[in-house]
């Protein structure tokens, strides 16, 4: 494994520019498939970073001296990225993971320059001949949530810190939403955004605004722990982790995590690469492929409110149960979806609107 | 009533490591250095002052820790600047850089561990009714923030080593002629603003979110560099400038989350706020035109004794 920074990533291009001249094609059957992953901000986020530092270490870890894996840490969505792509891909790198959404763009922009290099893009809706996309179904999570919130907010209110409304996000405010209304029919969420996915200070002082308006739990869709801290630190019901286990932060008010794990994902791709299989695909992967897990339960989480979650979790493992399924009506009252149809993944994925008893964001 | 209360709580641990900062920054570009680090010393300080807090739990040991690297940081700027003549504003760049990568680099033995806030610093019984606890409700580097914009001002102003400071500021050559040393007022300076950032950078993982998160500070050095010019160098505009960005800052939150008339405004205009205020407050300055004149007239040019 080598570590890159953005600078020295520069350097290392430059020489692997000058490598053809070296005559590298005679032991091309052995080389070990160079992959490459790119992410938005640190693997020590605790959270989304992380998750996808998990996912890359689990494919070393299966395919060892078959692969040899790379990552850019710290990507900034935009020209950036570009230029971080074409790096990586003329470096060799044969698979390469674009792990947020805003890199899709680039993406799309770098991929038909190197035909040979198979790209997968996290979260994002572009394909190409050599760009596939993948996507966990962490809303299916965000049900589970729901049902715990449902059952124990005193107030009612949910917040959730948001960074961008893009629809994974909104997915996920609306999951939460819907499967909370089911236990409780007044329950409300007010989503909040701040436009990052990663300032700490800003995600606490954003949580600790909701706290003071009546909100006592507290979920969100930004990069570490910060939310969880100051609800512990203020001592509402809870939260919940997000992308990673995050209990270590908040011991008493996490009250389940959802867990990113993408490992399985990354090592079957990688798989299909090394087999000549590989074809641009457009996976969306849930709890029941385990790309989705469920943290612990907190221990003050009531034995039937656990049981209720349960069968949330198991029923979306099973099938029995989708949270996207009508009647649903958005904030305005408006009919969306019909009793007992189900959201097609097309319409879920371009989801710009809220379902009932979510404040319109400012 | 409650609800103001809690906006200016959440609002002065807001303020608070930009105030530190931009002091810090004040001091050293009165001495007539420019130094654009400040962001890369909050990070170093940052993640010292999370090992200290980590290591002995004792937040004090973290912010002395905190306000060392900083000056540490510093000290790299000071010697490349003042002892090699390096240029101030590409220094100041490259000692961001650094900061910020060499506390992800320190730092990353720490993720996943969180550490403990600082608490208030006078007892709680102080702090029971809202309003008192506006007064009471911090913990140290609040006061210690107020504390330092008197007792900068007074050291500015009213202080024979505030003169000197100010002079080699002005007129570094004059100042060397009649015998001050120009170079060991700057590095005094210089070490004292790696202190103060250092401190500030503290402040974040003991008063505002206690974990280590790489790049935590966010940007919030550059807006203490900007404050410094906003407040055409003087430390009670500082005070108050800190205070109308931690406020800006603090009211989006309050707004989104809580409705209400100002919630209307749209999220990207809130977002922009700080900047238009800037703006606004650099144009109204300009028209009294004492913002150019006001800034120490040697800031930014080396000083070369043999000269």
């Amino acid at each position: 494994m080598t570590t890159l920074s953005r600078r020295n990533i520069l350097k290392i291009g430059g020489a692997a520019a000058a490598l053809p001249l070296l005559g590298s094609k005679a032991f091309a059957q052995t080389e070990p498939l160079k992959i490459g992953f790119i992410y938005v901000g640190t693997i020590n986020d605790n959270g989304y970073n992380y998750a996808h530092n998990q996912g890359r270490l689990y494919v070393e870890e299966h395919l060892g001296d078959a692969v040899e894996t790379t990552y850019v840490e710290n990507v900034p969505e935009g020209p950036d990225c570009e230029r971080v792509l074409r790096e990586l891909a003329q470096q060799g790198n044969k698979l390469i993971f674009a792990t947020s959404f805003g890199f899709g763009d680039s993406v799309i922009k770098v991929a038909p320059q190197f035909p040979d290099v198979k790209f997968e893009h996290a979260t994002g809706y572009q394909k190409a001949e050599n760009v596939g996309l993948y996507n966990a179904r962490f809303y299916e999570g965000r049900a589970v949530c729901g049902t715990i919130a449902g059952h124990l907010s005193k107030t009612g209110k949910a917040g959730y810190i948001g960074s961008f409304p893009i629809p994974e996000v909104v997915m996920g405010i609306n999951a939460l939403a819907l499967s909370g209304r089911r236990i409780n029919p007044n329950f409300t969420v007010k989503p909040v955004y701040i436009s990052t996915w990663n300032d700490p200070a800003k995600e606490a002082d954003a949580a600790r605004a909701m706290i003071d308006q009546g909100i006592d739990i507290i979920a969100q869709h930004t990069d570490g722990p910060a939310a969880l801290q100051v609800a512990q630190e203020r001592g509402i019901i809870g939260g919940f982790g997000q992308g990673a286990d995050m209990s270590a932060f908040a011991p008493e008010t996490q009250l389940t995590a959802i867990i990113d794990h993408w490992g399985p994902h990354y090592l079957a791709s990688a798989q299909a690469v090394i087999d000549g299989t590989w074809v641009a695909g457009d996976t969306w992967e849930g709890l029941k492929e385990d790309v989705v897990q469920m943290g612990p339960y907190n221990a003050k989480v009531p034995a039937d409110v656990v049981a209720d979650a349960e069968k949330v979790r198991t029923g979306q493992i099973d099938g029995s149960f989708h949270i996207f399924t009508g009647p649903i009506k958005d904030n305005t009252g408006a009919e969306r979806v019909a009793a007992g149809v189900t959201m097609t993944d097309a319409e879920l994925l371009s989801m710009d609107w809220y379902v009932e008893g979510v404040e319109q964001p400012a | 009533m409650d609800i103001y209360i809690a906006i200016i709580v959440t609002l002065v641990g807001a303020a608070t490591p930009i105030l530190i900062a931009a002091l810090g920054e004040l001091v050293v570009e009165k001495s007539g250095v420019l130094n654009l680090g400040v962001e890369g010393m909050m990070l170093v300080g940052a993640i010292a002052g999370f090992a200290g807090q980590f290591y002995t739990g004792n937040p004090y040991f973290a912010l002395l820790c905190g306000a060392f690297a900083g000056a540490a940081s510093s000290l790299i700027f000071g010697f490349l600047t003042l002892s090699l003549s390096a240029n101030q504003t590409a220094t100041g760049l490259a000692l961001t850089i650094f900061g910020t990568g060499f506390s992800a680099l320190a730092g990353a033995p720490f993720s996943a561990r969180p550490v403990q806030l600082m608490r208030p610093l006078f007892p709680a019984e102080l702090a029971t009714h809202p309003v008192w606890r506006v007064v009471f409700g911090y913990s140290f580097p609040v006061y210690f923030s107020f504390f330092m914009v008197v007792a900068i001002w007074w050291f500015l102003h009213r202080t024979r080593s505030g003169l000197t400071l100010r002079a080699v500021g002005e007129n570094d050559v004059s100042a060397h002629s009649i015998g001050y040393s120009v170079q060991g007022v700057r590095y005094a300076a210089v070490l004292f603003g790696g202190a103060m950032a250092g401190i500030a950078g503290a402040c974040f993982p003991l008063l505002l979110t206690p974990q280590w998160a790489e790049r935590m500070t966010a940007g919030r050095g550059w807006i203490a560099v900007a404050l410094v010019v906003f407040a055409s160098w003087k430390p009670f505009r500082l005070l108050a400038g800190a205070y109308l960005f931690g406020l800006v800052m603090t009211m989006e939150l309050y707004a989104k989350a809580g409705g209400g008339p100002l919630s209307a405004i749209p999220s990207e205009l809130w977002a922009a706020l700080p900047y238009l205020a800037t703006i606004i407050v650099l144009v109204l300055i300009s028209i009294r035109r004492d913002a150019t004149s006001n800034a120490p007239a040697c800031l930014g040019k080396p000083f070369l004794p043999s000269n």
